[in-house]
């Protein structure tokens, strides 16, 4: 049973990291967001292997819909069709292989001399409940902390993004029903 | 179901498929009887253009287009069938169920969400503006049905203490969840109605650009793409029952067929939606979304948490 | 399936990542490596969670990694947003004045 789950263990991690690989590779938008997607997907997979079903499913499910939007964004921001021709857009493409590949050696390095200690304590049984209870219980000042911090970043995102308010929409004293919709480059509306 | 619900064996997958495919069917089968209906024209033709629709696309040449992006344009295509299926996995049939995992519902909630990427890639692959145009449609269309879909999924989760289906479908033994979550079933409804881009939430696929994703489809892909529409209403419509009808629970009948009784019930209604309803425009539709049916749909957790909390 | 292998693996995909976010022009590009530097934060953390100590409360910390990604990801949209519709680019190149 072990054999086969670190077969499974390792074809989901050469998946991972070639899917990563490609994301750099390919020369379509569309299928390098998709491809990150995929190395989302088989590290969401490799946490159910920890037993960490909740997690694990939460990451498919946040990085696909991320990844969805991802897309539109990618396409929108390249000023030409990257479906149809090869591109290269990098800069200091050496040093940045140089830096990667060091740091790969010194983690990996790191990963296998390190005496990692013997474990401690055994998984609770059912690890969704035991979230659910940390986080509601001693570690509630995390999550306290967190979603300040998440609305803070709805705000600031939609106040950096959205080039209109609501004095745009509904005019100068907010009467004006149905509000304008987004007016186009040439004044049109 | 005094024992909630038991896993079945090796031969459980196979007998999901079929049985989403016969379940599907019949909603295929159905909207024939409704536009046969419509002209004026026998029941009989309208149970039987399902097949002849079949044998129509299986015989019928793949188109092919001028730089396609092949590989995600089969994956979107094919996939919503997969999708479908494995969200049947979780769905249980009276007390059977193929694998009750211990996070159904999110693993449901993370199925509808590949849908996204799917159609999107469906629109995306075919290299053609029209079928692009769907695919964003269906993303705008997403961002607003999705936040209050999972909320509503979150009530019968709250009120039965459990993600696990087996548990939910077990807590609705002496109420059905859907008697005092109203809403959280109908925006659930809705929900599966607009993951299946069927009916009114079918801009995506709108004739007024020339069938959105669909404009560049034929033969097997296009099939492929139908079925997996009818797969993911007939498979919300299982996981509606489970989730707010009690599952198998009724009088005089096993509960196999109970749940196969108000599956089919359930379905009658979600293809009658598409006769009933105009299609509507995302952008018109997300102030509302977002105004009206979030907050409600909060509410309604708020009201089954404080019953919960005051049990 | 080792702690060694998962922290092997989520080194690669850590430096990858590392490698995209040093070497991408574009900047959704660029978050796009960070993406997959964060990507393998998690497996790393869900490794080292497992193998080492699988005390109830260590997931929250995973869930602060994806809180921490989905911030990253909605800054950067905002920001890659404002870049294009005020210079008509998005490469991190012609933005260098907002260094410092």
């Amino acid at each position: 049973m072990s054999v086969v789950l670190g077969g499974f263990f390792w074809f989901l991690a050469v998946v991972a990291v070639a899917a990563g690989i490609a994301v750099f590779r390919v020369d379509s938008m569309a299928r390098a967001t998709y491809a990150l997607a995929l190395s989302f997907v088989s590290v969401g997979v490799m946490l159910l292997l920890f037993n960490l079903e909740y997690i694990g499913v939460i990451t498919i499910l946040m990085m696909v819909m991320e990844m969805a939007i991802m897309a539109v964004f990618m396409i929108m921001f390249m000023g030409m069709n990257p479906a149809l021709m090869p591109m290269s857009m990098v800069h200091s493409k050496r040093s940045s292989m140089i830096l990667a590949g060091g740091g790969f050696v010194v983690l990996a390095g790191g990963a296998l001399l390190v005496p990692w200690p013997a474990r401690r304590g055994g998984p609770a049984a059912d690890l969704t409940q035991s979230l659910g209870e940390a986080i509601m219980g001693s570690k509630m000042l995390v999550m306290l902390t967190v979603s300040p911090v998440l609305f803070a970043t709805l705000v600031a995102a939609l106040v950096l993004a959205s080039p209109r308010g609501r004095y745009d929409r509904f005019g100068d004293d907010l009467r004006i029903s149905p509000p304008r919709g987004p007016e186009q480059k040439d004044g049109r509306s | 179901m005094p024992d909630g619900v038991v896993q079945v064996g090796l031969l459980g997958p196979v007998v999901a498929a079929v049985l989403l495919g016969c379940v599907a069917f019949f909603a295929a089968a159905l909207d024939g009887v409704f536009v046969a209906r419509m002209g004026r024209r026998s029941v009989r033709s309208g149970v039987a253009s399902p097949v002849w629709e079949v044998a129509r696309l299986l015989r019928q040449r793949r188109r092919s287009v001028v730089a396609a992006d092949s590989l995600l344009w089969r994956v979107g295509v094919s996939g919503l069938l997969v999708v479908a299926l494995l969200k049947a996995v979780v769905v249980p049939l009276g007390s059977w169920v193929v694998a009750d995992l211990s996070v159904g519902v999110v693993w449901f909630n993370a199925m509808d969400v590949m849908v996204w990427a799917l159609v999107w890639m469906a629109g995306w692959g075919a290299n053609s503006a029209f079928s692009l145009v769907g695919g964003y449609r269906f993303l705008g269309q997403a961002l607003l049905y999705e936040l209050p879909l999972m909320f509503a999924l979150t009530a019968p989760v709250v009120a039965a203490g459990s993600l696990r289906v087996g548990d939910v479908v077990t807590a609705q033994e002496g109420l059905w969840f859907v008697v005092w979550m109203p809403v959280a079933f109908l925006v659930f409804c809705a929900g599966v109605i607009a993951f299946s881009v069927w009916g009114p939430f079918s801009p995506a696929l709108g004739r007024d650009i020339g069938g959105g994703v669909l404009v560049e489809l034929s033969g097997v892909d296009r099939l492929l793409l139908l079925a997996g529409r009818y797969a993911l209403l007939s498979a919300g419509a299982g996981f509606a029952v489970a989730l707010f009808l009690g599952g198998g629970s009724g009088p005089f009948a096993p509960p196999w067929v109970w749940t196969l009784v108000k599956t089919l019930a359930v379905l009658f209604v979600f293809v009658g939606v598409r006769r009933m309803f105009a299609v509507l425009r995302p952008d018109r539709l997300v102030e509302a979304a977002w105004v009206v049916v979030l907050p409600a749909v909060l509410l309604q957790v708020l009201f089954v948490s404080l019953v919960v909390v005051g049990r | 399936m080792t702690l060694d292998a998962v922290l092997v693996a989520s080194a690669a995909l850590f430096c990858v990542g590392l490698y995209g976010a040093l070497s991408q022009q574009v900047v959704v590009m660029v978050m796009m490596g960070l993406e997959l530097m964060l990507n393998g934060v998690i497996l790393a953390v869900a490794g080292l969670w497992w193998f080492l100590a699988p005390a109830p409360d260590g997931q929250v910390l995973l869930l602060v990694v994806i809180a921490a990604m989905t911030v990253e990801m909605a800054m950067g949209f905002a920001v890659a947003t404002l870049l294009h519709r005020s210079r008509e680019s998005d490469m991190t190149d012609t933005a260098t004045d907002l260094s410092g």
